[in-house]
This record gives C-alpha cells, structure tokens and sequence, in this order.
C-alpha cells in the first residue's frame, strides 16, 4: 500500500485535480454552485475573481475582436500563474484531454504498439509551435478564433459541463491517433494549446530536478515521461529540467525509486550553485 | 542517392513546411468556413454583430449558466450551429426578458455588449434586438378567420410589438377576422410568441434581422414623415449623363434586331 501510494500519489493528485475542477464547473452550471463558474476558455472563481484563456486571447487578437479589461484581468491572471509558478502544468494538472492520451500511452505499452511501430517517430515535436502560428494566421484571415471552433479539448470539457452532442468524437479521434499512429501525438506533437504553455511557462519557478548521485541507470523515468527529450540530463549531470515542453506532471519523481528526482523551486537551486 | 547540398537541404526543407502549412491552412479554414456559418442562428440578448461576435465570444457558457430559464444553450458538436456559441431555441424556451438582463453583464468579453441594451444608464431589455417575429399568414388561424390571439397575448410588449388588426370577415358576412401584426421596432425577438403560438409547427416565429427583413436605398423618402424629410436638407444634387441613341426608333427593324442583344 505504501509502495502504491508512492509510486502514484502525482498521478493520484493529479486526477483529483483533474476531475475535481471538472466537477466544480459541472455543479456550477447543473447545481447552480458559484466556486468556479464557467469553462476552460473562461470562468470566474466564486463570482469575483475572473480567468481567461491566454490562447484564446491571442487568437481574438488575431481575429481582429475588441479586448475588454475583464477579459485582459482574467488573462493576466491565468498567464502570471502559469508564467511564474506553474509552467506546463495546465496540460497535466488541469486539461480533461490529459486523461484520454495518458489511456492511450497506457493502452500503446500494454498492447506492444511501441514494438511495432518501432522507437523512430514520424513526426517533429515543433509540429506544435507551426500549428500554433498557423491558428493566428488564420485567425486574422478569417476573422474567428480558429483554434476554438475546432478544439477537442473544449469540445471534451464544454460537452461535460453543458452537453456533450458529439463531443466525445474529438476525444476519441484523439485517443485512436495517440494509440495506433503517433505515441504521445496529440499532447506531445500537434496541441496548439500545449505549444502555447510550453513558451509560457519556460521560465517558471517550480521545476523536476535530477540528483545525478542517486540515479542507479534504471531509465523508469525516461519510459514514463510524455515529453522524454526534456530528462536528456538523466544519469549525466545533476540539473533542473528546464524545457518548457515538461507538464510538471511528476510521473518521473513517483516511479524513480532511487530518490534521484524530485521538485523544487528554480531560483533555489540556482543560488545554490551560485553559493557553492 | 547523391547527399543534397546544403543549399538545396534548405530549400527543400522550407519548400516542404510552406506546402504542409498551405495544406493544413487551407482544410482548417475550409472547415472553419462551414463551421461558423449558420444565418438562421438567434444569439442572447445584445449580442454583437454576427462576425463581430464570431471573433469575440469566448464560449465561456457564463451567460448560459446565468439564464434563470435555462433559455440559452451552447452549441454542441453535432448542432450545426457554430460550436461553443450561446443561442436560443424559442419554440423549445423563449427568452422571458428578464428585467435584470443577467445573462449580458456576465459576458467576459464584451461580445454581449452591455451598451446596447441599456438606456439612460439602467438596463433595458425592451431595446434588446435579438431578432424578428414573422407570422406566415397561410398558416395562422387568425387569418383564417378562426379567433385567436395567443401571440398577442403571450407578447411581453402587447399593443406595441404585436397589435391585432380588425377587419370584416367577406366570406360569413357577420365575421371580423383578428389579425396579429408585428411591429419591427418595438420586437425584440424574445420568441414568446412563437413558443404560444397553437399551430404544430408555429405561425409566427422568430428569424435573425438580417433574414426577417429588407432594406431601402437611402434615395427613397417619406414625403410625410418630417424627420425622413429632414433627410433632403442635407442633399446635393447628383448630375448624370446618360448617352441616349442618336438613330431613330424605326431603324431598328432593319438591323435585324441586333442592337437589341
């Protein structure tokens, strides 16, 4: 129980979170609570407190769209917090999407998919800085936000929170892909939106740190890890993660044994290099 | 196979990523065409322009949550309506125009602007403009002869936006048929009429402006309305030359009717 407990008590916290801010909209719109209202794209913590999604901003930006001074407020909050504080961790903490490819990634390993397709992907993880910058293109020749007319992500969390219709079609579109064509493709290669959080959130404080000197070789971590080119440093030298392509989603410190990963505060660990 | 010079690498690589953005850039606005199209679409009270609010509304659902008359609903895949938007069913649930307006301050973008429903400083849902009532005469009983007044009656505005109109029923002689007229200044599209309205499929029903109604070239004036009128002060005088033939009428039988093609 206690090895169960600490080889998945991030992924445990994570779907708490995870299903627990769902939940909270849920109520909001069926029940009528008022902690968080709203959705993804916007909302408002118990009545007062305004969040709006950065992307999407920069995309109304784009589509030529009038800002107002809510929407700007909501935006500084979401983007401060995930800029200095939180770094990727709304795609592994927060996003519903997050729960279907970490099924697929499951499910890929369980049925053999990674032997047969072999370790070489088809694909470039820049993919998603493209996409990225080809939403706001179109965005400002169409004039809508075009990533928003055609996010499963919102169309999954929308569609619980207010009807699904055929949301759940996205959501398995994606699970299909992630499973049989590409290993963390959607997360990992196409989302715009985790683009977006990668550039974010690369220089915010909390940070997975390696301990070279207690890293016994296992490699547990770099088969856990979503986004596995950002532990390059595993075994060789004793750094923080800094790639912002890291969703701070912790699997790598719960499965290490050897106590040789953990998180702490960026600045930290600097000044103590620094004072060394 | 040759290795590429490095020049050519460049190339080819920067020719491959413009041809793959071209390809997904042209589906993705190809999609996005068909995806926000839908004219017969009602929007919640003050809402923006069509495509002004297309590239406004966040889809947040805080004006759907707001409406105490669960009135409002987002756009689900599968609705053929732009996906996320609000909007409004009125045969299903009209809007009640609630005095409060709660579904238009929540807006976190302004793409219901609180502006345009608000007169001398207080909330005013009776100039909200969400759409038009029309009646199809075929089919409402009213016009048949039969009395009914369920849209009048149902009609939040009664006496401004729908009136009924008397007149003598010729085919029983000792009949008056009681019409209902809509007025498009004083409708606000709120779809109370449409949701009383008795016929299976409803009579009088709600369509966007832009469908429900024409429009008049400025050059045509009411001689009786005085503030139409007032319009011809501020005219100038247009001078037009318009080349008129200098052959005479009759030539045109013996020309084989070509000048007329």
């Amino acid at each position: 129980m206690h090895k169960l407990w600490s080889n998945y008590r991030y992924l445990f916290l994570r779907r708490v979170t995870q299903i627990g801010i769902l939940v909270l909209y849920f109520g909001a719109n069926a029940w009528g609570w008022n902690i968080l209202q709203g959705n993804l794209s916007s909302s408002l913590i118990l009545g007062t407190i305004p969040m709006s999604d950065p992307y999407a901003l920069l995309q109304m930006l784009a589509a030529g769209a009038i800002l107002s001074t809510n929407l700007l407020v909501g935006v500084g909050i979401v983007a401060l917090f995930y800029f200095l504080i939180g770094g990727r961790a709304f795609c592994s903490w927060v996003c519903p999407i997050n729960m279907v490819t970490d099924l697929a990634a499951f499910c890929r390993n369980l049925i053999g998919m990674n032997q047969l397709t072999g370790v070489k992907q088809p694909a470039s993880r820049k993919l998603r800085y493209w996409i990225l910058v080809l939403s706001l293109v179109i965005s400002a020749i169409m004039g809508v936000t075009a990533f928003e007319f055609l996010s499963p992500i919102s169309m999954l969390h929308r569609g619980i929170v207010f009807g699904l219709g055929f949301g759940w079609a996205g959501a398995l579109i994606i699970f299909l892909f992630d499973l049989f064509v590409l290993k963390n493709g959607w997360c990992g290669h196409i989302c715009p939106l985790g683009g977006f959080y990668s550039l974010l959130g690369k220089f915010s404080l909390i940070r997975v740190h390696h301990l070279e000197e207690n890293c016994t070789l296992c490699m547990k971590c770099k088969v856990v890890c979503p986004e596995n080119h950002v532990l390059h440093m595993i075994g060789k030298e004793s750094l923080p993660v800094l790639s912002g392509e890291c969703t701070n989603c912790a699997r790598c410190i719960e499965v290490c044994d050897d106590k040789a990963l953990k998180f702490s505060l960026k600045s930290f660990i600097q000044n103590k290099k620094k004072g060394e | 196979m040759k290795k590429l010079s490095e020049r050519r690498e460049f190339l080819l690589t920067m020719a491959r990523g413009i041809g793959l953005a071209s390809i997904g850039g042209l589906v993705w606005s190809a999609y996005l065409d068909k995806a926000v199209s839908a004219p017969l679409l009602l929007r919640p009270p003050a809402a923006l322009s069509e495509s002004d609010f297309l590239a406004t509304c966040i889809k947040c659902g805080l004006c759907v949550e707001a409406c105490p008359y669960d009135t409002l609903m987002l756009a689900k895949p599968g609705d053929e309506r732009p996906l996320g938007t609000p909007f409004f069913i009125p045969r299903d649930i009209p809007c009640y125009m609630c005095p409060d307006i709660p579904c238009v301050p929540v807006c976190p973008t302004g793409a219901l602007d609180e502006s345009s429903v608000t007169t001398h400083g207080v909330l005013d849902i009776g100039v909200a403009n969400m759409g038009l009532a029309v009646v199809d005469e075929e089919s409402c009983i009213a016009f048949w002869g039969i009395q009914c007044d369920a849209c009048y009656r149902a009609c939040p505005i009664l006496g401004e936006a729908i009136t009924i109109e008397y007149s003598k029923n010729e085919r029983t002689g000792k009949h008056a048929f009681l019409k209902p007229v809509v007025h498009a200044d004083a409708c606000t599209g709120c779809g109370l009429c449409e949701h009383a309205c008795v016929t299976k499929k409803p009579a009088i029903f709600v369509l966007p402006n832009e469908i429900a109604q024409g429009s008049v070239d400025t050059h045509y004036i009411r001689g009786w309305d005085t503030k139409d009128e007032n319009r011809l002060e501020k005219a100038q005088e247009i001078k037009t030359t318009t080349n008129i033939s200098k052959k005479k009428a009759v030539d045109s039988l013996n020309s084989n009717l070509e000048d007329l093609y």
